[in-house]
């Protein structure tokens, strides 16, 4: 292992970590505050900083200064442990995630394994141990029915996520992220596929499939990050809150750094799968100078923020549903239409590739 | 691959699976059984077999395990933690693992390839999700298809049992 290798992905991880992710995390709670306000017809924060820019900054001292109060009956070690597994698994995710071309030569992924989209279930599979814990340490109802709708809900949806993505794996031959982008390059996003061979009409078939599995990623993605209509395990009106009733000052901060953190790159996973990644019509990669580079990096993280904005609009519009339509839904819709979209798919690709 | 890294991830491996079966709490022996995988599945990367180590990962740690804490979480923890321990029974475990553990040395210490240090394998960037599909698809398609026909007999016994009135 060459020292300028360590250097670079050490400069990424650095890089993406505390220039990208943090404060998009936090400017994400003060634009799901405006994004609220805005579509119920209030103001929201607006007092802090020209138009409320510095909320996030205030809000961090705010619960800093909190008092940290630990129940008597909890398990002290998890208590303490639970808020961490919460953030950590939404972070570590984002290492496979191409989030641009190449600046100066330099790949921009921190690592591009070639079981990309693996990693990225069985890591966010993970998370769901940061809100179990936390709601059996607390020691307390209401938190431990929330851990308990969680661990329920996220393993239903889990195969619903896995199926959904299947089609798009079909179709690239590869499980490495980087060649899905690459893929989506040569022959148009998923979504919009057009580009490349547009005489094919199979291609123009193989797109409604895609769009189903899109479909079912991204409303599979909603009960994954536990946001509405999906957030069963956090529902205040049942649960005086959910998991996190009992945590306070940072420790809930932390919660709620992981609840965002796992919707932003959960919005990145969906970009990379279906938007083709980096890429915009028309802007070249990285190869042909540092600015396109850089451009690209802007591009991914634009995409990203529509996407976070869609889920804050989905949040904001719809009402939550009940668990055992939750359920229902899971089992006896997504998970049989993900299914079927496979079969679908795997019969069109031999007509497409001939 | 660094033994510093190896020798990190086998203790790591190792003192969890341990802690599996000291500790009283059921809760925190999931929890060490969990860290135990991540031992594994890092093992099983750092030899390059990324496929396999992160499908350790995918399967055990994130869903096996979930449900098992799913259900221990439901069950009276008291009484496991309240339970005196069985001296002779402890004492037999420990004499079968000591076997156990002497006949592995023995062997170990006698099988020759086992002292040698293997030449790296050739090419250790190939596509180990293509290799294993590749195989399960050519050489081991019928224990495939058979074990595909097991999942789903389960998979309907499963439904078969949890319908309410049977008839």
């Amino acid at each position: 292992m060459d020292s300028l290798f360590i250097i670079t992905s050490l400069l990424k991880i650095l890089g993406i970590l505390f220039v990208v992710i943090l404060p998009m995390v936090s400017y994400a709670v003060y634009a799901e505050r405006r994004v609220s306000a805005f579509i119920q017809d209030r103001l929201g924060p607006n007092r802090v900083g020209p138009a409320g820019l510095f909320q996030p900054i205030a809000d961090m001292f705010k619960l800093l200064l909190k008092e940290d109060f630990t129940p008597r009956a909890a398990n002290t070690f998890y208590y303490w442990l639970a808020p961490c597994l919460a953030v950590m698994p939404a972070i570590i995710t984002i290492a496979v995630v191409p989030f641009g071309s190449t600046l100066f030569g330099v790949p921009m992924v921190i690592a591009d394994v070639n079981v990309g989209i693996l990693f990225v279930f069985a890591i966010a599979s993970l998370g769901v141990y940061g809100i179990v814990i936390g709601g059996w340490a607390s020691n307390s109802k209401y938190p431990f029915l929330g851990g308990i709708r969680s661990s329920a809900q996220m393993l239903s949806y889990e195969l619903s996520l896995g199926l959904a993505v299947v089609p798009v794996f079909l179709v690239v031959g590869s499980l490495r992220l980087t060649s899905v982008v690459r893929y989506q390059i040569e022959h148009g996003w998923f979504i919009a596929p057009f580009v490349g061979d547009w005489a094919n009409p199979w291609k123009w078939l193989l797109a409604i499939p895609m769009i189903i599995s899109f479909l079912v990623f991204m409303i599979a993605m909603f009960a994954e990050t536990n946001r509405l209509p999906f957030d069963l395990p956090e529902a205040e009106q049942e649960l005086a809150g959910g998991y996190n009733t009992e945590y306070s000052s940072m420790k809930f901060a932390l919660y709620f750094l992981g609840e965002y953190a796992a919707m932003i790159t959960g919005s990145a996973v969906i970009v990379t799968l279906f938007f083709g990644g980096w890429h915009f019509p028309g802007i070249p990669d990285g190869s042909h100078g540092w600015i396109f580079g850089l451009i690209n990096i802007a591009v991914f993280f634009a995409k990203v923020a529509v996407m976070i904005f869609f889920f804050m609009w989905v949040r904001w519009t719809f009402p939550r549903f009940r668990y055992d339509q939750l359920m229902r839904l899971g089992w006896l819709f997504f998970f049989e239409i993900a299914l079927v979209n496979i079969f679908l798919v795997a019969a069109i690709i031999p007509f497409y590739r001939s | 691959m660094s033994p510093f890294l190896f020798w990190i991830f086998a203790l790591l491996t190792v003192i969890f699976g341990a802690a599996v079966v000291v500790n009283r709490n059921p809760v925190a022996s999931a929890l060490s059984l969990v860290v135990s995988f991540l031992g594994l599945s890092a093992l099983f990367m750092s030899l390059d077999a990324f496929f396999v180590g992160i499908i350790q990962v995918l399967v055990y740690a994130g869903a096996v395990m979930v449900l098992f804490l799913f259900i221990i979480m439901l069950l009276n923890l008291r009484a496991e933690e309240e339970r005196r321990i069985n001296w002779l029974a402890l004492a037999g475990g420990v004499a079968v693992a000591l076997a156990l553990l002497i006949q592995i040395f023995l062997v170990i210490s006698r099988f020759d390839p086992a002292r040698k240090t293997f030449p790296p394998l050739p090419g250790s960037t190939i596509d180990d999700v293509r290799n294993i599909g590749a195989l399960l698809f050519s050489n081991y398609n019928l224990p495939f298809q058979i074990v595909g026909v097991l999942v789903l007999v389960a998979t309907i016994g499963v439904v078969l049992l949890s319908k309410r009135e049977l008839r």
